[in-house]
């Protein structure tokens, strides 16, 4: 009795040896098959907005050319842009154009930033299908999520409260439609969305509470956008035209709640550089844009 | 004979290492969440913490509206949670017959295993639309919602517990009651229930830690607007609180920044709220607790 209990001990102790052995051992053959593998890099850097997209086109290129190795960050678009300045990435996401002063710099540094429009980005205003408002304008998306409107009648509506429904702060979806809608690009402005604007953690919660309430309105990318949904047309004067989102829209430039997104190279690109470049603008990398959300700038 | 206690030795420095780990590692987290929300104390001043107004990216600190979500929700669950939890574990213990206890016991503990990303999601889907309709507001992603919802999180924390409690007491003591004539309620009321009053109350606060610890549910059905509750109705409204906060900007803020410290300094407040509410609780349970009881108990 007395010396079976010592054994025992050991044994879980022998057990717990050969464990943290084992485990160690597994790390050692991954960590040497890294190291013989040598790829080329191209560095990539900025826009969080289209930090999914990079990833996506760097995956799907990854997989073409396996001697290629693309690492993505985000990080913003102006940080992108300082990257791309002080030539420590190959490309630049950005989802605005680059500024003169960024330009001016990067020139003093021997770099001259060529400008690549990649893909476009479309918000859709969604409302419940059972509500009647079918257009509004700037102005009014704008005050309804700043607050000044509060009811639906003062839009044409029924006498209902509305219900704003935003994404959270960390989306670029959600900075660019308070700089380009409630701001309307003013950068002096600084209006800010209402307190009781709803901010919810993905698009499928935007998805599900429009869909179910009447109060609710709510903005999203493109791809975002499902049948049980409302799309409201917009137009940036009452006198319109109001025009429904769609790629043929964003595409002409008639739909007013869309941007480009952009690529910088330093310089004009070439070797890998090119050739990533060419590729994200064929078809079968713009076909990933379509499935990300986002529009193709090839119409498809 | 020196065997023994050298195996004896082992074991009980083991159990006692288990033992101090425990403290060890609160005092470790306690240490890390200070390391990196200490510095928004002085990044940005106090009076900006007391603002009514949470808009991170544009410097819009106010911490506020962010405590008061978490409060009201945390007493909504607590009032939907702390009847009901311990009304059945009542049931479970003194009323149910034995083969009842058998069947309901491990139901309401299965119940307690349902991730909460789940109920969140039958949140959305069914709850809160219910909660719109049924109280006419414009919207079912209310305090109220989520507070409905971390009352089922937090009842079978309380039913497992508090029935575990009720059951220790001694059936003597039930007996000696019934010998005086006592009714059976007189029995639960005056006898058990007062008799495993430590044991419940640990019921009773766990389940609270559990629903304002809480995250993925709330963060799906509150709406997560920053609105200041202020009065009662503020419970049909909106909120938005310090742990859905946290989760949903903590992976994209940058490192190192004022954000990102103020979402540590949020956890460090979050971390206090818990521990003032366990360090309560522990006081009344060991205060109020007579030499008799802790012998027999």
């Amino acid at each position: 009795m007395i010396r079976y209990r010592i054994p025992l001990i050991f044994h879980f102790l022998g057990i717990l040896f050969a464990a943290i052995v084992l485990s160690a051992c597994q790390k050692s053959p991954g960590s040497t098959n890294a190291s013989t593998i040598s790829l080329q890099t191209i560095e990539n850097k900025g826009s969080d907005t289209m930090v999914n997209l990079a990833l996506a086109w760097a995956e799907a290129y990854q997989a073409k050319r396996p001697d290629i190795s693309i690492s993505v960050t985000g990080g913003g678009s102006g940080t992108g842009m300082a990257a791309l300045i002080n030539g420590t990435v190959d490309i630049a996401n950005a989802s605005r154009q680059i500024k003169p002063e960024e330009r001016a710099d990067a020139e003093l540094n021997g770099i001259f930033p060529t400008e690549f429009i990649v893909a476009r980005d479309a918000i859709a205003i969604i409302v419940n299908p059972e509500n009647p408002v079918n257009r509004l304008t700037i102005d009014q998306i704008a005050d309804i999520y700043s607050g000044k409107i509060n009811n639906w009648s003062e839009v044409g509506g029924e006498n209902l409260l509305i219900v704003r429904l935003s994404r959270e702060t960390n989306s670029g979806t959600h900075i660019y439609f308070l700089e380009h809608v409630l701001r309307k690009g003013n950068k002096e402005d600084k209006t800010l969305f209402s307190t009781n604007t709803l901010l919810l953690p993905s698009s499928e919660g935007i998805g599900s509470e429009i869909c179910q309430n009447p109060h609710a309105i709510g903005y999203d990318g493109l791809g975002y956008v499902t049948e049980d949904m409302k799309v409201i047309a917009v137009s940036t004067t009452t006198e319109g035209p109001y025009v429904l989102p769609s790629i043929h829209t964003v595409t002409s430039q008639e739909y007013p709640i869309s941007r480009d997104l952009y690529i910088y190279s330093s310089g004009e690109p070439i070797g890998n550089v090119r050739d990533y470049l060419d590729w994200i603008l064929s078809s079968e990398a713009q076909e990933i844009v379509l499935g990300l959300g986002f529009v193709p700038i090839t119409p498809q | 004979m020196r065997e023994v206690s050298i195996s004896e030795f082992i074991i009980s420095r083991l159990i006692r290492i288990a033992g101090y780990s425990a403290i060890l590692f609160v005092a470790v987290i306690f240490i890390f969440l200070l390391h990196e929300g200490a510095p928004a104390i002085i990044e940005i001043p106090f009076s900006a913490f007391l603002n009514t107004r949470w808009y991170p990216i544009e410097s819009y600190y106010g911490i506020l509206p962010l405590i008061g979500g978490s409060i009201i929700i945390t007493i909504g669950a607590a009032f939907i949670a702390v009847p009901l939890g311990l009304a059945t574990a009542i049931f479970i213990a003194e009323v149910a017959p034995r083969w009842a206890r058998d069947i309901l016991k491990p139901m309401v503990e299965v119940l307690g295993g349902l991730p909460s990303v789940l109920l969140g999601f039958i949140g959305i889907l069914v709850v809160s639309p219910f909660v719109r309709t049924a109280f006419s507001l414009p919207t079912g992603l209310t305090a109220f919602t989520g507070a409905l919802l971390l009352g089922a999180i937090s009842i079978p924390t309380i039913v497992s517990v508090a029935e575990d409690a009720l059951d220790a007491v001694p059936k003597t003591y039930r007996d000696a009651a019934m010998a005086l004539g006592a009714t059976k309620w007189q029995i639960i009321w005056k006898v058990t229930l007062p008799a495993a009053r430590s044991g419940v109350l640990t019921a009773i606060m766990l389940g609270i830690g559990r629903a304002i610890g809480e995250t993925m549910t709330v963060m799906m059905v509150t709406g997560n607007a920053p609105v200041m509750p202020t009065e009662l109705i503020a419970l049909f409204r909106p909120v938005r609180t310090m742990t859905a906060t946290i989760a949903s900007e903590m992976g994209e803020v940058a490192n190192g920044s004022v954000h990102y410290h103020v979402l540590f300094f949020i956890g460090i407040v979050l971390f206090l709220i818990s521990l003032i509410i366990n360090l309560t609780a522990a006081s009344v349970v060991f205060k109020t607790k007579k030499r008799a009881e802790r012998i027999l108990s």
